[in-house]
């Protein structure tokens, strides 16, 4: 078993003498791959599952004449290997057919819906991370306490309960009963006309334009799903920085800060959660891209007019190209946010940048 | 005679903690023992087991332990009672069906579908890691793109394509999610089989002339076993909520199949006036999955000592 191992250490060699143009390099293999694997499997679900995808277009009754027409038109007398080379063409430019149900093309529609899922998301990333990571802290300082144990059952439960039965039964309570949230959509009908959204993100054109009150209706209607979103990523965020504060508070270095005479808020505040935070950024990236697509359930119950309603809408219509469109960008934003909290990790960690 | 040549009489716990075996099969009852021990001490751990054992229960009696038929209700004269009501505990639905009833035998679906997806996914991911580990080079090399590649995806969205293309329905939601679920396990195995594959024992199966198929088989897998299986455990949470969630929206099992995600679905529209329509599938979803998630962890804990303090 000695020749891996040497051919291992040589390649170690080579991969330090190129630097970081082996690591780019590295990276952009990965980042091709993952991509083409992703339209790979689109392609396979969208091409070769339906028995005729033509069929699943025209329906069972068109004449024999048209199917042909179509089939040709569309380049499915290709053989396969030509059919996804245009698909990943197609891809690459954004063009994902057009939506059967809107008429509208895939992509545009989507540019449309996105910025509501990417608002909702980076909301709920926020409440998770500003709540999540105090909670880990301090389950970590006081370990075995209650409070440990308290914050031990919030995750857990927020990683046992289904999503969506949380929001009906959210509604039903904030909604229905106390009446302290709007009713789900994303702005109040009154609104909808008087307020021109720039950027799709409301709560930033409101302030921008200075319209509080639209503001207070479009914060009414986000905070509760948002609230949601971020219980989720709570669990999952508080855990994780509980696991990585007790890895630092066994370290040396904190001993000999408590030698020094520091007080204990700032060894914890400051010296060990500094070095926590490392993984830390790396953790809620990938809360992140979970919340974009956890949205979908979560958009469903809130009539949130988003990416994850566009995805199911569709696929109630069996509107095809819609549901991939939705699933590659997704999928892109996914792979993009896996790849960039890779990259900041390697960036952060002084000793991934040393070996 | 038999006086001196026989070892002291031992009580059973001795037997079982003894540090020297006398055979193959008191070490294994030792060591399982011991795990036991260290199990059984973790009192969230046992009551996760319980719920899952009583879960299985429930499945096997479903017919004896419901009280009306999960699929035909009493239209005329029982729709929408709140809970409480004569002879129907947990109320009924639009249909007139008793909810006590439809749970307990949703039960069943819930246990098909982490079985079948345990033992689809679970091996995939097993035989994946082991050769990969094992073979090293450009097999290792080209397996793990693989298996990067589908770890980039989004789990619950492809799910939802592939169900999409393929029809709704039960069991091509559980192909769904056993396609997008197999790469942890996959990661779990060759990480496993690394550590293994260099031993003194590997090699000596490898001089008695053991092929390569052999040795992944019968002599690195088994090793990869114990934390595929707290994986696998932890995982099965998950599991529970994408198929409750596929259900939700229609994709998995189709009426009157009792299934506990659809079942919330179908109160979704009695929500404001009928709450408890929605709610108790939903609590037994979060119950069912909380004991998958508590066990989990008790077995990580019981397992793995290296890894019970995070």
């Amino acid at each position: 078993m000695t020749l891996p191992e040497t051919t291992q250490l040589a390649g170690r060699r080579r991969a330090r003498a190129n630097g970081w143009a082996g690591n780019a390099l590295r990276f952009l293999v990965i980042i091709v791959t993952t991509y083409l694997g992703l339209l790979a499997v689109t392609f396979f679900i969208g091409r070769v599952i339906p028995i005729d995808p033509v069929l699943a277009i025209l329906g069972d009754r068109a004449p024999t004449h048209v199917v042909e027409r179509t089939r040709e038109l569309l380049g499915f007398n290709k053989p396969l290997y030509q059919q996804f080379y245009i698909y990943v063409r197609d891809a690459l430019t954004g063009n994902f057919g057009t939506s059967v149900l809107t008429t509208n093309p895939v992509m545009a529609d989507i540019r449309r819906v996105f910025p509501a899922t990417l608002e909702l998301a980076t909301l709920g990333t926020i409440i998770g991370s500003l709540i999540g990571v105090p909670l880990g802290v301090l389950a970590a300082v006081k370990r075995g306490s209650i409070a440990d144990q308290i914050v031990r059952v919030i995750g857990l439960v927020g990683y046992s309960v289904p999503i969506f039965w949380l929001a009906l039964l959210s509604l039903l309570l904030f909604y229905a009963r106390l009446k302290w949230v709007a009713f789900p959509g994303r702005i109040d009908i009154v609104y909808e006309y008087s307020f021109t959204p720039v950027t799709g993100l409301y709560l930033i054109d409101s302030a921008w334009q200075g319209q509080w009150d639209v503001f207070r209706d479009v914060f009414r209607h986000i905070i509760l799903p948002a609230g949601l979103l971020g219980y989720f990523s709570l669990a999952y965020i508080s855990r994780m920085t509980r696991s990585f504060m007790l890895n630092e508070l066994a370290q040396e270095y904190i001993v000999a800060a408590r030698a020094k005479g520091l007080s204990e808020s700032r060894i914890i505040w400051v010296h060990a959660l500094r070095n926590a935070a490392v993984p830390l950024v790396t953790v809620i990236a990938l809360s992140y891209a979970g919340l974009l697509e956890g949205s979908v359930l979560t958009e469903t119950v809130f009539a949130w007019p988003g990416l994850g309603l566009y995805i199911t809408n569709s696929l109630q219509n069996a509107d095809m190209n819609a549901v991939l469109g939705g699933t590659i960008v997704i999928g892109s934003v996914f792979i993009a946010i896996n790849i960039l909290s890779d990259l900041l990790y390697r960036t952060l960690d002084p000793r991934t940048r040393a070996r | 005679m038999s006086e001196i040549s026989q070892p002291a009489p031992m009580s059973r716990r001795e037997w079982l903690m003894s540090d020297r075996p006398q055979s193959r099969l008191q070490a294994r009852l030792g060591r399982a023992y011991m795990t036991w021990r260290r199990f059984s001490a973790n009192r969230l751990a046992v009551a996760g087991l319980g719920i899952i054992l009583l879960l299985i229960l429930v499945a096997v009696f479903a017919d004896a332990l419901a009280p009306h038929s999960p699929v035909v209700g009493n239209l005329a004269g029982a729709r929408l009672l709140p809970p409480g009501s004569e002879g129907y505990l947990l109320g009924t639905d639009d249909q007139g069906r008793d909810i006590l009833s439809r749970l307990l035998h949703g039960s069943r679906l819930t246990l098909l579908v982490i079985v079948l997806v345990a033992i689809i996914a679970a091996p995939i991911g097993l035989l994946v890691g082991a050769v990969s580990g094992y073979a090293g080079g450009w097999v290792d090399a080209v397996l793990m793109r693989i298996t990067d590649i589908f770890f980039a995806f989004p789990k619950l969205v492809l799910a939802l394509a592939f169900v999409a293309a393929m029809g709704p329905g039960i069991q091509n939601a559980i192909i769904a999610i056993a396609i997008t679920s197999w790469p942890p396990y996959a990661r779990i195995a060759r990480a496993e089989t690394l550590t293994v594959r260099n031993s003194d024992y590997i090699a000596a199966v490898r001089l008695m002339g053991a092929s390569p198929f052999r040795i992944v088989l019968r002599h690195v897998m088994p090793m990869c076993v114990s934390s595929l299986i707290v994986r696998v455990t932890l995982d099965m949470a998950g599991i529970i909520l994408t198929a409750a969630g596929l259900g939700f929206l229609g994709l998995g099992a189709q009426p009157p199949l009792p299934e506990w995600g659809a079942m919330i679905a179908a109160g979704r529209r009695f929500i404001l006036d009928q709450w408890w329509v929605a709610t108790m599938p939903g609590i037994a979803i979060l119950v069912v999955s909380l004991g998958f998630n508590l066990l989990g962890d008790g077995l990580r804990d019981a397992l793995d000592p290296r890894e019970s303090g995070k």
